[in-house]
């Protein structure tokens, strides 16, 4: 039996990510708005902070938020920084980029973010909206089969937790444990467990929890850029 | 090799051999353990979870029209009627709720095993034993209870849960229904010091499709939740006895006076207002393309907890 677990530590240890992955996370899959609809579908009231734990700081930024101010910036993405995203009505499309990138494209705001197992991916030379992650593979024990995907994302270019302007600064990281489920029904979820940490904005790390359902190919895939309203 | 090599070699076999016992010697029963008390944080739905949804707001419930005619006929008086005033909610309430958990397990007294984990209950929710031992769910006609029946399994690092035999209730605390022949999955899992549970709830009578929700709390043994049983209740008189008949509260099709609230506060469209499983989907939005925020927030804006004056009453002044 040791010799068995031994045997499958050492496979796992030479198998690069992707053939490591304990679950497949790649495919179409959709947001199903259930939660906080009312911030997460349209884009709700200024000075509207509900269910978000800012601090003074943050609440004077949001205070003077002004969506056509973005417009004219060019800063209509401000709202689709990796923090945000996750949130946005959205579909997913989760692809294998190479053996150790997992690529995350959305058709809200065509973003792209890139999974990076290993520590070696250097710093882009500028924050991002999408910032820097570093994956890993999470098992309760090392031979199990089953597991979830930890990243981990920051250099991260200053942007809004939500398209009202509450915001999140250059100082923020971003944890997501990412969980694959099946139902009774034969329905595949994904379950993103998301921790925003931003010493600047927020007066205790924001977690929440959002859900996507899988879809059987990319049909309803619309790609849409960003709005600032 | 050389001999150093050969014996930094042989060290990390044994130590891989050392490492793949203590791996094996996990309990494979329950693959985390989930007891102690997780602190609740009001990162999601704040209003929904605190003050209470607006009276029609069913903004992301995939009710069908069978359902949505049930919520609009709710009278929020119906909670004096003495056969609801002691009425719980079901174990949705878990992921519904603005509570933190307590769980803790139940050992078989002989084998030493864990037979259950339960999740204490609150005010208006019952406690929630989830089987692990695989005992079977009662027959389809065994009496319902507000909590329900639940087995659990553990599927790798993920606790699976169905609940069934629940007694019918709201799905959301302004008389969105659910039915007594919905059943619930919840999926139960741990990283670190945080929990999650995604649940997602089935109702053949009031829903057209599942309905989902996923929930974080955060362990904290600091956090006092009470003694973990619901609330002993007992029911009285409340409402003014009626010459004529006994008085049930309710709205006539078509005469909920709010159905328009939500519209008039935050510019939603009513069609959104009343719900339906299209709501829940990217897609919807383009439905919404009329939409315009409303100017400023008036009414549970979130600054809650700042020190500083915040808008809570709808009139838009800073109190």
């Amino acid at each position: 039996m040791i010799a068995s677990a031994l045997f499958a530590m050492i496979l796992l240890q030479a198998q690069n990510p992707r053939a490591a992955a304990p679950i497949d996370l790649t495919g179409y899959w959709v947001s199903v708005v259930t939660q906080d609809w009312r911030w997460r579908m349209v884009t709700p009231a200024k000075r509207d902070y509900a269910s978000v734990p800012i601090n003074l700081e943050a609440k004077k930024v949001g205070d003077a938020w002004d969506p056509a101010k973005d417009e004219a910036a060019g800063e209509q993405c401000k709202g689709y920084g990796a923090p945000g995203l996750m949130a946005m009505p959205t579909r997913l499309h989760i692809t294998w980029q190479d053996e150790n990138t997992l690529k995350a494209e959305t058709d809200a705001g065509t973003q792209t973010r890139l999974f990076h197992f290993g520590s070696g991916k250097p710093q882009s030379p500028a924050a991002t909206w999408q910032g820097d992650s570093i994956a890993e593979w999470e098992r309760a024990r090392a031979t199990a089969k089953s597991g979830s995907l930890k990243v981990v994302t920051t250099h991260l270019r200053p942007g809004y937790l939500r398209r009202n302007g509450v915001p999140y600064s250059a100082k923020t990281v971003l944890t997501e444990y990412w969980d694959l489920a099946t139902e009774r029904n034969k329905d595949q979820w994904i379950t993103i467990t998301s921790v925003v940490d931003d010493p600047q904005y927020l007066r205790q790390p924001w977690v929440t929890a959002l859900h996507f359902k899988k879809e059987p190919d990319g049909g309803k895939w619309d790609p849409t850029p960003c709005s600032a309203r | 090799m050389g001999s150093d090599a050969l014996l930094s070699k042989m060290n990390s076999i044994k130590a891989l051999v050392l490492m793949s016992a203590l791996l094996l010697s996990a309990p494979a029963f329950a693959q985390f353990d989930l007891s102690g008390t997780w602190a609740s944080r009001s990162n999601q739905d704040d209003q929904e979870r605190g003050a209470g949804p607006d009276p029609v707001d069913y903004l992301g419930l995939p009710l069908n029209a069978e359902g949505r005619a049930k919520a609009l006929s709710y009278n929020y008086s119906t909670l004096s009627l003495p056969e609801y005033q002691c009425g719980y909610l079901t174990p949705f309430y878990i992921v519904l709720g603005p509570f933190g958990l307590r769980i803790s397990s139940e050992l078989d007294p002989v084998t030493g095993k864990i037979i259950a984990w339960k999740i204490g209950g609150w005010v208006d929710r019952d406690a929630t034993t989830i089987w692990v031992d695989g005992r079977p769910h009662p027959s389809p006609g065994a009496p319902h209870t507000f909590g329900g029946f639940t087995t659990g399994v553990w599927e790798g690092d993920t606790l699976t849960t169905l609940t069934t035999h629940m007694k019918a209730s709201m799905i959301r605390r302004n008389g969105a229904p659910v039915s007594d022949q919905a059943t619930m999955t919840m999926h139960i899992m741990r990283h670190g010091d945080l929990l999650t549970i995604r649940a997602e709830i089935e109702d053949p009578v009031y829903f057209s499709e599942p309905y989902v929700r996923s929930r974080v709390w955060v362990r904290d043994p600091s956090v006092n939740l009470g003694n973990g049983v619901s609330s002993a209740c007992e029911p009285i008189a409340e409402l003014a006895p009626s010459e004529s008949a006994p008085v049930v509260p309710h709205y006539l099709p078509g005469k909920n006076p709010f159905v328009n609230e939500l519209t008039e506060k935050h510019n939603i469209p009513a069609a959104a207002v009343l719900g339906g499983a299209e709501t829940m989907y990217p897609e919807y939005r383009k439905k919404l393309t009329g939409y315009v925020p409303p100017p400023i927030c008036r009414r549970y804006c979130g600054c809650g907890g700042l020190g500083v004056p915040c808008i809570t009453d709808g009139s838009g002044i800073a109190r």
